[in-house]
């Protein structure tokens, strides 16, 4: 394998309260390359805060340190905001949750998507208009003229989504941070969004970051998984490895999950106390 | 006995029909999902019976009694509805016990408290939390109280719209088993929306499957465990659910 386009060593996100500092994230440390990596966790185990983090996009009084938070040799911890900017969107992107909150609602949706290409390179308005088209496209929109010239508020949210997608891919970054990128969506939805998601990811070569809290959608779509815990990594594995994890964390998410042939009569319920250490 | 009796039910928002012909019985004791895509109609079913959707034509009977289409206060209190996301569904500035209490008022059933103790005890809720405000809970409590709320005037029938799907997937265990403890210490009947199918083969005995407001299929979930569905939509959804190894 080629250098690492992500190398994160000891993240630590910090947020001040009035019992003192609070560690979100606690020395997380991976490293990803041209590949599909999954962040798997619950509410508050700091997965989505370390996505944030790769962007620098913490804001204050929330505190990032690393020992090392390189993107494609660039130290992204030393970067002013205006360099940040330039890495932001054009180099690695984000896939937010809702579309309904991450869309601007005055804002036609082709020219949002021109407005992600503008911000970073500069082109003629006829080939504008045609890469916003071959990228709606290419997201699946059966008709990418009519829908360029919709509002946000007349899409559905699984099209909303795809919006999203193309508007984060259209400027060709090399890394997708994509945070519960489905979860607003429902089931026939949901895989369709992730194959197109896959289908981009894969074509052009790039690294994926999905963060999610569903251990099966992120086993069936990436290579390798974290699984995060009060802001730590409890486990990392292969994705087809799964069924073999050790850590009694995943082993208890994994056996929380109703199945589609379920014949238990009760659900195991995560005993928290018999893994973390006060 | 029948719990809740749809008949060639009709629902139109505005000119719009959503539901087409719907026809269908849940026997008392039963647990029955509706399952279906987003805008398939499912969540207005469940808005006709409790009275949010009223322009619907047909007839809906609870428990062998018609529904009128106004505010049907007996209708009301045996048929409870629990929504989706408890961060949204409970009042922010009323602490548990005013939630749990309303009810009681609105039905003027006479309580001395003791009520709202005994039912936070069965679901499960420390009895320290009683005076705590919503944000003062995790998710998986706020979710514990929602279903409280809906058992105070003890109803026979609970609506369930995705109780579940605002929760992370250990707390979604806990509730689910909560669930299927109530039901079964209770005698309660079940309707339940839901686009999770494992909740569905967990929690339900029979199932419905909704496309574009119309009921495509009804099967027990015995047969729907190992896929022998008879139509293509119900088998595709069955696929899409067994393909992502849920």
């Amino acid at each position: 394998m080629t250098a690492p386009l992500l190398d994160i060593e000891n993240l630590r996100v910090t947020f001040p309260t009035s019992t003192g500092p609070v560690d979100v994230v606690r020395g997380l440390s991976f490293a990803l390359g041209r590949e599909r990596l999954g962040i798997v966790g619950e509410s508050g185990s700091g997965k989505s805060m370390t996505g944030r983090a790769i962007l620098r996009l913490v804001r204050p009084p929330g505190r990032v340190t690393a020992d090392r938070l390189h993107f494609d040799g660039i130290d992204l911890l030393a970067q002013s905001p205006r360099r940040m900017r330039l890495i932001r969107g054009a180099r690695i992107s984000m896939v937010m949750q809702d579309p309904k909150f991450s869309l601007n609602p005055v804002m036609t949706i082709g020219a949002q998507i021109a407005e992600a290409v503008l911000t970073h390179e500069r082109v003629s308005r006829v080939d504008l208009h045609s890469r916003v088209v071959a990228m709606l496209e290419a997201v699946r929109i059966d008709d990418p003229d009519r829908v360029a010239a919709l509002y946000p508020h007349e899409v559905s949210g699984g099209m909303g989504q795809r919006v999203m997608i193309a508007m984060m891919l259209i400027p060709q970054p090399d890394v997708l941070i994509a945070d519960e990128p489905t979860s607003a969506l429902d089931g026939s939805v949901q895989a369709q969004v992730l194959d197109i998601i896959n289908e981009q990811i894969t074509s052009k070569g790039m690294g994926l970051i999905l963060i999610s809290h569903d251990l099966n959608m992120v086993a069936s779509y990436c290579e390798r998984i974290l699984v995060m815990y009060r802001g730590e990594v409890v486990e990392e594995c292969r994705a087809d490895a799964l069924a073999d994890a050790r850590h009694p964390y995943t082993r208890g998410l994994l056996a929380a999950m109703p199945h589609i042939d379920e014949t238990r009569d009760e659900l195991p319920v995560l005993d928290r106390r018999a893994w973390t250490t006060p | 006995m029948t719990a809740i009796s749809l008949r060639n039910l009709d629902i139109f928002y505005g000119a719009t029909k959503v539901v087409h012909d719907l026809t269908l019985d849940i026997a008392e004791g039963e647990s029955v999902a509706l399952v279906g895509e987003s805008g398939s109609g499912k969540s207005t079913v469940l808005k006709a019976i409790t009275g949010l959707a009223t322009n619907w034509t047909g007839a809906i009977a609870v428990e062998g009694v018609p529904r009128s289409h106004r505010i049907d206060r007996r209708c009301a209190r045996q048929c409870q509805l629990v929504f989706q996301d408890p961060y949204a569904s409970l009042h922010p500035r009323k602490t548990v016990d005013d939630a749990l209490s309303e009810p009681l008022a609105i039905h003027g059933i006479p309580d001395d408290g003791r009520r709202v103790e005994t039912t936070m005890a069965a679901v499960g809720l420390d009895a320290r939390l009683r005076f705590r405000f919503p944000h003062q809970l995790s998710g998986g409590q706020r979710q514990r109280v929602a279903i409280a709320r809906a058992l105070m005037p003890e109803p026979r029938i609970l609506l369930l719209d995705e109780p579940t799907s605002a929760l992370d997937v250990s707390v979604q265990a806990e509730i689910l088993n909560l669930l299927k403890r109530l039901r079964r210490e209770q005698g309660l009947t079940y309707l339940m929306v839901t686009h999770n199918l494992p909740v569905v083969s967990f929690l339900c005995d029979r199932l419905a499957v909704m496309q574009k407001g119309r009921i495509v299929e009804i099967a027990e979930v015995t047969r729907f465990k190992t896929g022998e569905l008879a139509s293509p939509y119900a088998r595709e959804l069955y696929a899409a659910g067994a393909s992502r190894g849920c």
